[in-house]
């Protein structure tokens, strides 16, 4: 096969573009006023989709002070203007080969331990973590000998007990009502 | 009307200052004539108030531009309908807002209190025209004053946050503050009744719709704020642990657990101090909320948090924490138990171990919540607490909440026996194995929804068959059909079958929540005619065909809107559509960032939720963002589920059951009866 293009072929190419660009213009014209619809967007590429890549930026905090990660911030109105230039930062240190560990390792290099959406789970942070539900086990657990100890004072019978005031048949009476009652 | 706003603001002050200060001399004096000054100057306070708020209405709907807040918050293209709530979309404006409806409610309270409980109103009327003159003060000194006049008068305003253009910010604002400050009740109620030393039941039977209603207004508020935040602000959720959130959500949260253990002092004598001191904590937690939210030392993507006002609230905090736990401390004395616990599997303990879960699960919210202050002061680094840091800690907690809602209802007041454990459980845990059954049949693994639904399931067995035994009940007693004795159930004893239903809407919402895992989205960018697919958790494939962009104007803005056509299995279910808005003033000028309008297709299953991103080189070729998010309607069904069970709790009337009070008083009880005589 020739490396030259024949004469028909080049016409069929050139033929071919220009449909192209007239099937775009016509299926994809412009609108009255660009200014009104928000930042222009450039077309999302497979990258944009990729799961991997979404996973690790759900893990790291966009810098707007949004709070948002940076998936989540870039996706919401597209208004943002760091987050479309932290998820280049993600998409180029994946180019180079990074894992997600490594890739949010940079980012903590270069933004500090509040670049993460959860602090690492080391040192003080483990407290961040595992205080609440500690302190609840531990109030419970408190709370379980309270109640004991408050169980075992009920059962002490009163020195001075009266009498009921109520005969045995009227107390049997009680009894079959509360049954009733549901609950 | 500047003039009269700013003349009605310190005349509150000074009639705020008299209220308190005759309030507490009157009752510690028990002197009538300043009793009666401090309840009419409850009167005259909420009239001060109401002009200030009338003159600011009138100003926004004047458009009197020369007022700083009108300037900043609105613009003569404003829809009607949003000029209302401008009042309280600012700082200035919420601050108003508030101490108004905080004097409307302190004196309803003197108006409506019944005779038996005259003796807290004195101190009622003193606490709640001092909270009120507070923020009186902050708006005169802080300076927060919305009658601030602007150095020059602008030709048009700077218009509403866009995000505030929405029907559920309109209502969001004062549905929260209702139940923030309608907490100011009950707290009063409950310092009075500590000022007093009358420290029966009576006060919770003075408090009880108080609580009620300040929990049902938050919930409400929580709800709306959700779904605000959900249509709106477009990341396709409706819950993102922002600070503002949870100040709202650490009150809810207590308040709930008051609700739950007053039924034990009710109905044993116990918990008073516990209870006491609930009802102070979920008042200090809402000043403390305000604090976090208005003064920025958390970042929060709300307004308010930058300016100096929070700073005047952690003074006021600071002073309202030593005033509580100084006359707490002097009456612990005077709240013994009347009753002991006789077995640990009992409700009473059930409650107890409810109110440590909800209490436990308010100072998770608030650590979280904390936790990048507490570690930039520990460990001097600075971190982020975020969403997936909050589900870690909290989802566990909620699912064993959950697991005692439905355990709490199946176990017997004072003692539970082992047959009646085996008979009360025995239908609920079937139904909840059975669930979880059918989920790991049907290929479901996430572990937290495997527990949600299950765990869900259960209580609803509990609920199920809560109703069916007292339907059962009246129908061998009195011969009702089982959906009348339903409804008898209901109309009879609305504080219990009215909290059912609330334990129904915890699941629903419990069920939404778990639906969140198994969200799906994807990005594309379209022509029109050009298609995307997206496989839901539901199992079908949903695609969004792009019909075309429009343009035109509305208004107060500019709207740029693309339309699709969906197809579920290929098969036309409707067409969505999503917009990108550039607000303008009335002389065409920008007066925002362009904003987004999220098209939403919400279905019993699955919610559709696309969003326009923007153009690519002007053309309609378009970038969207498609996320199916499962079950969601079932967390508005559960809100709406929630509210009429609240209101059942609520509405006046009923049979109850009365019992004497520890000193001789008459108290209502429910189902509770006295039973030393047995022992």
């Amino acid at each position: 096969m020739s490396d030259q293009l024949s004469r028909r072929g080049f016409f069929g190419l050139a033929a071919g573009a220009a449909g192209a660009v007239i099937q775009d213009t016509v299926r994809a014209g412009r609108v009255y006023d660009p200014q009104r619809a928000g930042r222009a967007q450039t077309p999302i590429t497979s990258v944009d989709n990729d799961a991997r890549i979404q996973a690790i930026e759900k893990k790291l905090r966009c810098s707007c002070g949004c709070g948002l990660d940076i998936y989540t911030c870039r996706t919401t109105d597209f208004q943002c203007t760091y987050s479309p230039g932290l998820h280049k930062d993600v998409l180029r240190l994946a180019g180079q080969g990074k894992t997600a560990q490594q890739i949010l390792d940079e980012f903590v290099k270069q933004y500090g331990q509040v670049a993460l959406m959860s602090p690492p789970r080391k040192g003080f942070n483990l407290a961040g973590y595992f205080l609440p539900g500690t302190a609840i086990l531990v109030a419970a657990f408190f709370l379980l000998r309270t109640l004991r100890r408050w169980t075992r004072e009920a059962a002490v019978p009163a020195p001075a007990a009266l009498p009921p005031n109520a005969t045995p048949e009227e107390l049997e009476r009680l009894r079959r009502e509360l049954d009733r009652l549901p609950g | 009307m500047s003039l009269l706003g700013s003349l009605s603001l310190w005349l509150a002050l000074l009639v705020g200052l008299w209220g308190a200060i005759t309030g507490f001399v009157g009752g510690a004096q028990q002197r009538p004539d300043l009793q009666q000054s401090a309840r009419n100057a409850t009167f005259a306070l909420f009239g001060a108030l109401l002009v200030a708020v009338i003159s600011l209405e009138l100003a926004i709907f004047r458009h009197d531009f020369s007022l700083q807040y009108v300037a900043g918050r609105t613009s003569r293209n404003l829809p009607t309908f949003y000029l209302w709530s401008a009042l309280y979309s600012g700082q200035e404006g919420s601050l108003l807002f508030w101490a108004a409806v905080l004097s409307l409610f302190g004196a309803l309270t003197q108006l409506f209190t019944s005779r038996r409980h005259r003796a807290y109103l004195p101190y009622v009327a003193a606490i709640t025209s001092l909270v009120a003159t507070f923020f009186v003060s902050v708006m005169l000194f802080a300076p927060a004053n919305p009658f601030q006049h602007a150095a020059f008068t602008p030709l048009d305003g700077s218009g509403m946050n866009p995000q505030l253009q929405n029907p559920g910010m309109v209502f969001h604002p004062p549905m929260l503050y209702l139940g923030y400050i309608s907490i100011t009740i009950p707290f009063a109620f409950a310092m009075a009744a500590l000022l007093t030393k009358k420290l029966d039941a009576d006060w919770l039977v003075a408090v009880r719709k108080w609580t009620i209603v300040s929990w049902l207004f938050l919930s409400i508020g929580l709800l709306i704020g959700m779904w605000w935040a959900y249509v709106e602000l477009g990341w396709g959720g409706y819950w993102a642990w922002d600070p503002v959130e949870n100040a709202a959500l650490l009150p809810w949260l207590v308040m709930t657990a008051f609700l739950h253990s007053v039924m034990v002092q009710e109905k044993r004598g116990m918990l008073k101090k516990w209870n006491l001191a609930l009802v102070l904590g979920a008042w200090l937690l809402s000043i403390f909320g305000t604090f976090l939210t208005r003064s920025g030392v958390i970042a929060s993507v709300h307004s308010f948090t930058q300016s100096p006002v929070g700073w005047f609230f952690l003074g006021f905090l600071l002073v309202a924490v030593v005033a509580c736990a100084i006359v707490y401390i002097n009456r612990l004395p005077l709240l013994e138990a009347e009753a002991n616990l006789e077995s640990v599997v009992s409700r009473e303990a059930s409650f107890l171990f409810n109110n440590l879960l909800l209490i436990g699960l308010a100072f998770s919210v608030l650590w979280g919540t904390l936790y990048p202050i507490i570690s930039e002061w520990v460990q001097g680094v600075k971190v982020t607490y975020g969403p997936p840091t909050f589900n870690y800690v909290n989802i566990p907690l909620g699912l064993v909440l959950l697991l005692l809602t439905g355990i709490g209802p199946l176990i017997a007041w004072r003692r539970a026996s082992t047959a009646n454990l085996r008979r009360q459980f025995a239908v609920p845990v079937t139904v909840g194995v059975f669930a979880l059954l059918i989920l790991l049949l049907a290929g479901v693994r996430e572990l937290g929804g495997l527990l949600a639904f299950s765990i869900g399931a259960f209580v609803f067995g509990t609920v199920f068959q809560e109703f069916a035994r007292g339907a059962r009940a009246r129908h061998r007693q009195y011969g009702e059909s089982t959906g009348f004795a339903v409804l008898q159930l209901l109309s009879r004893n609305r504080r219990r079958y009215g909290g059912y239903i609330v334990h129904i809407a915890i699941v629903l919402l419990f069920v939404g929540f778990a639906g969140m895992a198994f969200k799906t989205e994807t990005e594309a960018t379209l022509r029109p005619g050009e298609s995307a697919q997206l496989k839901g958790s539901d199992g079908h494939l949903y695609t969004f065909t792009h019909l075309g962009i429009s343009q035109y104007n509305a208004l107060n803005r500019q709207v740029t809107a693309a339309l699709l056509d969906v197809r579920r299995d290929g098969k036309d279910i409707g067409r969505l559509r999503t917009e990108k808005r550039q607000h303008v003033d009335a002389l065409g000028n920008p007066t925002f960032e362009p904003s987004t309008e999220v098209g939403i297709m919400s279905g019993l299953r699955v919610d559709l939720y696309v969003v326009l991103a923007g153009l690519v080189n002007g053309t309609e070729q378009a970038v969207f963002r498609f996320t199916i998010n499962p079950l969601v309607w079932w967390v508005w069904f559960g809100g709406f589920v929630l509210v009429i069970g609240g209101l059942i709790v609520l509405w006046p009337g009923g049979v109850v059951v009365a019992v004497k009070g520890s000193k001789g008083s008459t108290v209502q009880a429910g189902y509770a009866v006295k039973l030393e005589a047995e022992r």
